[in-house]
């Protein structure tokens, strides 16, 4: 493995004031993701991927806090910098995608206007560059006739066609790192596929690496190098994507798997899932927070919060109680 | 691309897509707020008399000619003459001027007032929220019209103590419906998005709050101009208004017009409907002038 990866989050703990208290949303994770690697996030509402995307960039708003662990992006403790540094990070080497491509364009501007914006701001460029660049950029992202939709309104385009937009905005300033949170989950399933490839295929031409947050297992199989699994506020499982299907260690993560509908299973056959309901973030459990869920808890689950250790192969982590061979029996035992 | 719009009709190329906004803003209002559009044309007409009003006025304001008192309206004098035998043409389209300059200048400071006051609170919010909107609430409390005359009473009447009074009057009370705005704008993706390419504080809120309000800053203006020229005739007619010889809508009405209402129906008439008829105009402008200029409200077709 190459030295230093460019992003590397250690023990990173976040939490939120609410109503009812501090809840833990994010509980010691780590990550680390290389320069040209595609790092899928997978999890359910909730679980914490999110924020943990948002606080790479400090964008947890007012309520959030990071309460412990490191964020270092290419040698810099992001959570260490002052405003104006981490600002100046922000749309330049580390650019963000979110889910809404229907609000994250701003209505009254031009889509021109917005892809310019980045340029203008980090590479202080006079406007007609800037502008300039934003009809190259559109055209990167395969819209068509790009230079004649900079003067459109985000109105006029299909969600899809605003994604792109979206992806030209964050490619601007040539980032290290570009976090998508979701960026298709509001598309059709046939655009879905062409904002995926188009992304990776964008990332890999530039050598950036790509933080894909998704509750979709199948986005994951075909586009991402590693796969964290979240439950919780915690990551489950981590592993290269080929591993993490080849043998799923954590109960949570095989629960996935086996949810996810296969084209030639019997019609009329009940799709399998997991019982229950993820846990209330506030009121954790004090072993493991999947225990209430997990089809063979024993005792140390309910008492002792698991650790990541090795599981199997190289790089493949997961944090559960069950021994590497009960594991593997479980798998057996189902397929 | 799958997705492709047909782009065959798509706007023409974006250069100076500003200009080309503007020569058609004019070409729409017309075509499809027509209601609208006449009403920003009698407003046009009224600000028009107001500017030149030295030059179409007939006869001089206070010039007095006894020998003709309370004519009923004639060819030499449409709008009749007053008990001093002075032109009520005249003196509508002075008093005009006058309510023109008062009302842009009070709405002008009104709508930046309001706007300061609404962007701040709004988007910073918490504790600055909290004590600024406190602020508005205690101002609130107090009718305008009390607040008013005891402020020009204490101050006394003329035009910069009233432009300024009103100003702060309406831009406070107003800062609540901008504030309103700012915070829906500001859960918006889009200032989430904006803050994720790392634009500074004052740069979001120039590009991406302010243009998002505009659609209600532009009806405020236009409404508190209509709500100022009411105000003033209201102050004139107290006395409290810009102090006379200078003629003004209010003063008219309250003065001579209703002490010969009986005799010089037109006396009353001239400047009620005058206020009347303008306040709507402009009204009706702003509403039109608000749907147009918000582009989420352009078909989509």
């Amino acid at each position: 493995m190459d030295p230093a990866p460019l992003l590397d989050i250690s023990g990173l703990c976040v939490s939120f004031r609410t109503d009812r208290g501090l809840v833990r949303a994010v509980q010691d994770v780590s990550l680390q993701v290389r320069a040209g690697e595609t790092l899928a996030i997978v999890g359910e509402s909730g679980s914490g991927k999110s924020v943990t995307a948002l606080s790479i960039l400090r964008l947890l708003g007012e309520a959030g806090r990071v309460d412990a662990g490191r964020i270092v992006f290419d040698g810099e403790d992001l959570l260490a910098l002052e405003d104006r540094a981490i600002r100046a990070i922000r749309g330049d080497r580390i650019a963000m995608i979110f889910q809404e491509p229907m609000s994250s364009l701003n209505p009254v501007l031009t889509i021109g206007m917005q892809v310019a914006e980045p340029i203008r701001l980090h590479r202080n460029a006079p406007w007609k560059d800037a502008y300039e660049r934003a009809g190259e950029l559109l055209e990167r992202v395969r819209i068509p006739d790009a230079a004649g939709r900079l003067g459109d309104y985000p109105h006029q385009l299909s969600g899809g066609m605003r994604q792109r937009v979206m992806i030209a905005m964050a490619l601007a300033c040539r980032p290290r790192l570009i976090i998508a949170d979701e960026p298709t989950t509001a598309l059709d399933v046939t655009v879905q596929a062409q904002i995926l490839e188009l992304l990776k295929e964008l990332t890999r031409q530039a050598n950036s690496a790509l933080i894909l947050i998704t509750h979709d297992l199948g986005v994951v199989a075909r586009y991402a190098d590693r796969v964290a699994v979240m439950y919780a506020g915690s990551i489950v499982e981590t592993a290269p994507a080929r591993a993490l299907y080849a043998a799923p260690a954590h109960p949570y993560t095989r629960g996935l798997m086996a949810s996810i509908p296969s084209i030639d299973g019997a019609i009329g056959a009940r799709l399998p899932t997991i019982d229950g309901q993820p846990p209330d973030l506030a009121r954790l459990p004090p072993g493991c927070a999947f225990a209430l869920r997990c089809p063979h808890v024993f005792e140390t689950c309910r008492a002792t919060p698991p650790a990541l250790m090795e599981a199997g192969t190289a790089g493949h982590l997961r944090a559960c109680h069950l021994d590497a061979d009960a594991a593997g029996a479980a798998v057996q035992e189902r397929t | 691309m799958s997705e492709a719009i047909a782009a065959a009709d798509m706007a023409p190329p974006a250069a100076g897509f500003g200009e080309a906004m503007r020569r058609s803003l004019v070409g729409r209002l017309v075509r499809e707020k027509p209601l609208a559009a006449v009403g920003g044309a009698v407003f046009l007409l009224f600000l028009f008399c107001g500017v030149f009003a030295d030059v179409l006025a007939p006869y001089g304001v206070n010039e007095t000619n006894l020998a003709q008192r309370l004519e009923a309206p004639s060819w030499s004098h449409p709008f009749g003459t007053d008990h001093l035998g002075r032109d009520v043409l005249s003196r509508i389209l002075m008093g005009g001027q006058l309510s023109m300059v008062v009302s842009f200048l009070a709405a002008g400071l009104a709508t930046v007032v309001s706007l300061a006051i609404g962007v701040v609170s709004g988007y910073f919010g918490g504790k600055t929220d909290m004590v600024m909107q406190r602020g508005v609430d205690a101002w609130m409390t107090f009718p305008d019209l009390v607040l008013l005359i005891v402020i020009i009473s204490v101050v006394g009447p003329g035009i910069p103590q009233i432009v300024l009074v009103l100003g702060l009057l309406y831009g406070i009370a107003g800062s609540r419906i901008v504030r309103g705005a700012v915070v829906s704008v500001k859960e918006n993706m889009y200032t989430h998005a904006a803050q994720s390419i790392g634009a500074p504080t004052w740069h979001i809120l120039r590009r991406h709050i302010v243009p998002n309000v505009m659609p209600v800053v532009i009806v405020l203006f236009t409404t508190r101009i209509g709500a100022v020229i009411l105000t003033e005739a209201g102050l004139s007619f107290l006395g409290l208004g810009v102090p006379p010889p200078a003629p003004t809508w209010g003063s008219m009405l309250s003065g001579t017009g209703r002490t010969y209402m009986y005799l010089g129906p037109w006396l009353a008439l001239a400047p009620g409907l005058s206020l009347t008829i303008v306040v709507y105009a402009i009204n009706v402008y702003g509403d039109g002038l608000r749907d147009l200029l918000d582009p989420r409200m352009r078909g989509t077709q």
